[in-house]
């Protein structure tokens, strides 16, 4: 009863994380600020949810897999976004700066 | 309940495509695209839950690393403008140079 709560809290909570990044990839003014909505959001929901699922599973092979999917993005899912901002960096794009939105405003 | 979590993260991956095709930089279709993919990894872990069959989970397993190694041959493909060489496009220009 108290892992079937645990459970549930833990999947919602990473759903709510979810949908709240990918809100945020649409907010936000410029690719290296969308980075961090999705980088960090990517993370804990993907974290969340496995976790919550894992409660289900108990001590099985099952929340085993989970354990390994759980590693396997964690460990990659940064990685990439690094990797994805370093090309940006080496490709010339540059980053929104607060006079350039005070200049579109004037 | 899974049901719940699985629309959630069908709307996530329904923002996440929709920055992807509209994204104004190559990196932003990029970046959503990554989103999409760890995305699709917890689609299929919920599923296999919500259908009882945690075989499902070796699918899960294989599309994060798949995921992994996509982005990154990717972000390769626009840094460097080809896969094939370990030299750059750049470098090979000032070979040509000197």
């Amino acid at each position: 009863m108290v892992f079937d709560l645990l459970s549930w809290f833990c999947l919602i909570a990473g759903g709510l994380t979810g949908i709240i990044g990918a809100v945020g990839i649409h907010r936000f003014p410029d690719f290296y600020s969308r980075t961090h909505a999705v980088g960090v959001t990517d993370t804990l929901s993907a974290t969340l949810i496995l976790l919550g699922l894992a409660f289900q599973a108990g001590l099985s092979l099952a929340s085993f897999k989970l354990g390994l999917v759980f590693i396997l993005l964690f460990l990659s899912s940064p990685t990439a976004s690094h990797a994805l901002v370093k090309a940006a960096v080496h490709g010339g794009l540059k980053p929104l700066l607060e006079s350039d939105i005070s200049e579109k405003k004037s | 309940m899974f049901i719940a979590i699985t629309v959630a993260i069908l709307i996530t991956m329904g923002l996440a495509l929709a920055r992807a095709l509209l994204g104004p930089t190559v990196y932003d279709r990029i970046a959503a695209a990554n989103m999409f993919g760890t995305k699709t990894v917890l689609l299929i872990a919920v599923f296999a839950f919500m259908s009882s069959r945690t075989d499902l989970l070796d699918i899960a397993l294989v599309y994060a690393l798949i995921n992994f190694i996509g982005v990154i041959a990717v972000l390769k493909l626009v840094e460097r403008g080809d896969l094939y060489s370990g030299i750059s496009a750049e470098q090979t220009k000032t070979k040509a140079k000197r």
